[in-house]
């Protein structure tokens, strides 16, 4: 387990069209851990997210050159089932999306696209397994019927955690979760992620360098489409190795 | 290597604040020691007294210290070289004011010693406040200028003084042995040596910090095992 690797990155190239928004990139990417990824905008941090579950195919003209691997298996290959991909390797939103229908059909849906459920009773109970997990239950089991879009935000961004758990991935991805949240709602968010690894990888982009520093066991840190270093957060955040990220982490923009 | 600015100009503000008052401390410490000796050496009881006085404002200074650095880690909540650097402020501001307060002991002991004869002409005692002044003052230097290597020198030369204190300790054994009239003097002024071996030491521990802060490597505990 101490060196396993779940999702491997070698000399990832990234363009748009004629730009280029990743060079070289190489990541190791460990099991059971919270890897953060720091960065001023457009250093390429959410480009490398993205191409993590294939988020980019969708972009006329992108494309990426170099490897990424799932427990070994290219991700990129012909014969990747991109949709089984996804269902693996889940996102998570800065602006929380929940569909316009009920807290327990948002929770279910994925699960009935997928036939993951035989029976309604099976299907109540992912639907409880997930919200427990991702700690929302409590507030909203005597509501699971209203819509979802009578929750707060915070709760919001919960639902779309527990519909990202309820279709079983092993992956998570998150693109700034906890941006547009209030601090309470944010401490929340972070304790889940704490608990979350347990069971699955996550891998989190974030513009605060302090949710980085509490939640993450590594952090990579991007400029200009470059991996500048990629080490132990407990590391990076008190003797980073690199002069660059050193200024950056320390607020010296200039 | 300089430092490039913060983009937040007054967080480099409160930064340098709290390293000048560092360095105003340890300035007023260091000045304390050699005063201390001073008088000593040259019979001066009112320069002692000085001393003595002056270790108040020293006090003022290191929680005036203290309160900035809380201050920072509150507001600022700074990582890496800064975090290192607070966490240096932190640890030597109190070496620094036990410099202080021993330079007050060695004043109370010079003040005693003043009112009787004098035992033997201070030779090696000066020689040894030197040698404690002279790394004293390059472990500050070091923290000045952020000189991990001036820092690595500081450490070894501790063993000077910790190497002279031995010599003054054995010296005044034989006043002591030859006649036991002179012992009340003599263990006084082996408490000044062993105060000045303590300059010394609380010298390397501010030198320890500075490569801490420099490189941001803990040599505390490889340094104790290599002394022995």
């Amino acid at each position: 387990m101490a060196d396993s690797v779940k999702i491997d990155v070698s000399h990832a190239n990234f363009f748009y069209g004629n730009n280029q928004a990743l060079y070289d990139v190489s990541m190791r990417i460990r099991p059971q851990f919270v890897t953060a990824l720091i960065g001023p905008s457009g250093c390429g941090k959410s480009t490398f997210l993205r191409s993590l579950n294939r988020m980019n195919d969708l972009i006329p003209n992108a494309r990426l050159q170099g490897k990424v691997q799932l427990d070994g298996a290219d991700i990129y290959s012909d014969n990747m089932d991109v949709i089984d991909l996804r269902r693996r390797v889940g996102m998570i939103f800065q602006r929380s999306n929940p569909f316009p229908m009920s807290i327990y059909d948002n929770v279910a849906y994925g699960v009935r696209v997928n036939g993951l459920a035989k029976k309604r009773v099976q299907l109540d109970q992912i639907v409880e397994k997930t919200l427990t997990a991702a700690a929302l239950w409590e507030e909203v089991k005597d509501r699971l019927h209203r819509s979802a879009m009578s929750l707060s935000g915070g709760q919001q961004q919960r639902l779309c955690i527990a519909r990202a758990l309820a279709v079983e991935p092993e992956v998570i991805l998150m693109d700034e979760p906890a941006s547009a949240l209030d601090p309470i709602s944010t401490a929340k968010i972070e304790e889940l992620i704490y608990n979350l690894k347990q069971n699955y990888t996550i891998i989190v982009v974030t513009h605060n360098m302090q949710q980085a520093a509490r939640i993450s066991d590594e952090t990579g840190f991007f400029l200009t489409g470059r991996l500048v270093e990629f080490s132990e957060t407990k590391k990076l955040f008190t003797a980073p190795a690199k002069r660059e990220t050193e200024d950056y982490i320390t607020g010296r923009f200039g | 290597m300089p430092d490039r600015e913060h983009t937040s100009k007054h967080y480099e503000q409160q930064l340098r604040e709290l390293k000048d008052k560092l360095l105003l401390m340890s300035h007023q410490a260091e000045q304390m020691i050699s005063d201390a000796i001073r008088a000593l050496v040259e019979r001066k009881p009112s320069l002692a007294e000085e001393v003595i006085q002056r270790d108040d404002e020293l006090d003022k200074l290191e929680i005036a210290i203290d309160n900035t650095c809380y201050e920072v880690l509150a507001l600022e909540q700074p990582v890496a070289r800064d975090l290192r650097f607070i966490a240096t402020a932190l640890k030597i501001v109190k070496d620094i004011e036990r410099i202080g307060d021993i330079a007050v002991n060695i004043a109370e002991r010079g003040l005693e010693l003043i009112q009787e004869p004098e035992l033997k002409r201070l030779v090696d005692l000066p020689i040894m406040a030197d040698a404690a002044q002279k790394i004293l003052k390059e472990s500050l230097d070091a923290f000045v200028n952020s000189d991990a290597d001036l820092a690595e020198k500081v450490i070894t030369n501790d063993n000077i003084v910790d190497d002279l204190y031995e010599q003054i300790f054995r010296e005044l054994l034989t006043y002591m042995l030859e006649d036991p009239r002179a012992i009340s003097r003599a263990i006084k002024l082996i408490f000044i040596a062993k105060h000045l071996e303590r300059v010394g030491d609380h010298s390397a521990n501010i030198a320890e910090m500075v490569i801490f802060l420099v490189r941001g490597q803990d040599i505390r505990h490889a340094t104790r095992l290599d002394r022995r």
